[in-house]
């Protein structure tokens, strides 16, 4: 099979497995037992299917075999009475015949997403959760990327999946005064799974969960309704994603060496992406419901116009930041708004916006120790510069980024 | 609870210390690692090891001891150092892990520590 051919099947799949999970699930009201009903069926399916023949409607097949799976479950549970139950044989008796267009089955990866979300679960478990259910990752691969024991995760994914089935968590979509929060909370995991992956891009052995985080930004964006206020966040978030994809290709250098953004060659950014993001902004701003992650965008906005020939306009970035720090005020806003204070204004005033921050939120954020080597250096005082980037890089954990720093700390010897 | 990370790293990158020209870099890396590890107040002990070269290993089998310099030739990741952190999670330890040099091109052990009773 051709690349292009590979990818295609395996999106498909991802989009496959999502929405049969996630419509199981919603009728049966316990994921675990989906996920391993959905299971049994794939399983099916490989020992079959190369015997039979591939049915004309795959997900319809996998559908009816998953379902089966969860009856005799269920029956084997004596738990013939439970309403779960009886939705589900409703459905088999009368439907039959609509499962046979794959487009009957409804989306209701929103309704998951939404419950992955939900302010009962830890909010350290959202994004595995995410991963695991909608997008059918493996714990080992999100273990990874969270630099978790995949043991560990495994079994705080089995206590969250069991909270939602005994608590009667709710799948709906959440009542309207909880709707804000609960999107916010879906497009936080949805950032924090990118954030793990931003990196990849110069690793080419991690997973690629940069990619899945973009596709989960997309499927948000595209089940909320369109006039929903709280889809401004939303389209923010995708626009955010977006920029910073398409910068991704410019991060490394011919040989590997690590380029950071002031140093790029723009002509490496992905103006289509970059124009997609601006249109996914516009339409936030129409929404009229301000947020961190349109703030965030436009920040990224601000970056990109370096690709039309202008120069990075630091005193609106800046300003873009004071907002984002009263909103949002995370050590990386925080880190951004010195920096760009110190572009905007002096270095000695960005400096004082680091030190106002918390020790110990820095004193393991390379970020911040990068950020004060660049303002020192800025301001002639090297040997402090290098100190610091000398430190940034005991905390960097990928030899590209390493290199790149230690080059900078020797430039200033 | 107190952890054990060890280093390891294949036999290629301890050679560098024999590059002088890869040597600064080498030793850079390391020493940024450790000032940031001992920093982070996590550090209850820790130690760097010479070469395995300048090593040597035992084994007894079948009643008859084997002594050779070096390390035996079936390891294929040679330990150069560790530390015993004291933190509240593995989770923790494991970040600390990741950043460390041996990460990259060998392997990063974190192990729990045996609580000594009496």
């Amino acid at each position: 099979m051709t690349t292009s051919a590979w990818q295609a099947a395996e999106s498909a799949a991802r989009d496959s497995y999502g929405r049969l999970l996630a419509y199981l699930a919603y009728r049966w009201r316990d994921i675990a037992a989906a996920e391993d009903a959905l299971a049994d069926a794939f399983a099916a399916a490989l020992a079959t299917w190369p015997r039979d023949g591939v049915p004309a409607s795959p997900d319809a097949w996998l559908m009816t075999a998953a379902k089966r799976n969860l009856l005799q479950a269920a029956r084997h549970a004596k738990l013939a009475a439970d309403p779960a139950v009886t939705i589900l044989l409703g459905e088999e008796e009368g439907m039959t015949d609509t499962h046979d267009n794959p487009q009957t089955i409804p989306d209701d990866r929103l309704k998951l997403l939404f419950v992955c979300a939900h302010p009962a679960i830890d909010p350290a478990i959202h994004t595995a959760l995410m991963l695991q259910t909608v997008l059918g990752l493996e714990a080992k691969q999100i273990a990874a990327a969270f630099l978790v024991q995949p043991a560990t995760l495994a079994q705080r994914l089995v206590r969250a999946k069991a909270k939602i089935r005994d608590a009667g968590l709710r799948f709906e979509e959440p009542e309207a005064h909880e709707l804000p929060e609960r999107v916010h909370a879906v497009l936080e995991a949805i950032y924090a799974a990118y954030s793990l992956g931003w990196d990849g891009a110069l690793d080419a052995q991690s997973p690629d969960l940069a990619h899945e985080a973009l596709y989960l930004a997309q499927l948000v964006r595209k089940l909320l309704p369109e006039h929903e206020p709280a889809a401004a966040e939303a389209a923010g978030l995708l626009a955010l994603l977006l920029f910073c994809e398409s910068r991704q290709a410019a991060r490394a250098g011919a040989d590997g060496a690590f380029v950071p953004l002031h140093e790029q060659d723009t002509a490496h950014w992905d103006r289509a992406m970059m124009q997609a993001a601006n249109q996914s902004l516009w339409q936030a701003a129409a929404l009229k419901r301000p947020g961190r992650f349109q703030l965030e965008a436009a920040i990224q906005s601000a970056h990109c116009q370096r690709a039309f020939g202008g120069a990075v306009p630091w005193p609106g970035i800046a300003m873009l930041y004071a907002q984002l720090a009263a909103i949002a005020p995370t050590v990386g806003a925080l880190v951004g708004q010195a920096v760009a204070v110190g572009e905007a204004q002096t270095p000695a005033q960005g400096l004082a916006l680091l030190a106002q921050m918390d020790d110990a939120a820095i004193a393991g954020y390379q970020p911040w120790w990068v950020a004060k080597a660049y303002l020192l250096a800025k301001q002639g005082e090297r040997a402090a510069a290098r100190d610091c980037y000398l430190r940034a890089i005991g905390l960097t954990e990928l030899p590209a980024i390493r290199d790149y720093l230690l080059r900078r700390a020797q430039a200033l010897e | 609870m107190k952890y054990m990370i060890s280093f390891f790293q294949p036999l290629s990158e301890y050679q560098r210390l024999e590059d002088p020209k890869q040597t600064e870099a080498y030793m850079g890396a390391w020493a940024s690692y450790v000032e940031a590890m001992f920093a982070s107040g996590l550090v209850v002990a820790g130690d760097g090891l010479l070469p395995p070269s300048t090593g040597a290993s035992v084994r007894i089998r079948d009643g008859k001891r084997q002594v050779q310099d070096g390390p035996f030739a079936d390891t294929k990741e040679h330990l150069g150092g560790y530390f015993v952190l004291e933190a509240p999670t593995m989770d923790v330890v494991l970040e600390w892990a990741a950043r460390a040099p041996s990460s990259a091109t060998g392997t990063t052990e974190v192990r729990p520590v045996m609580e000594r009773k009496g």
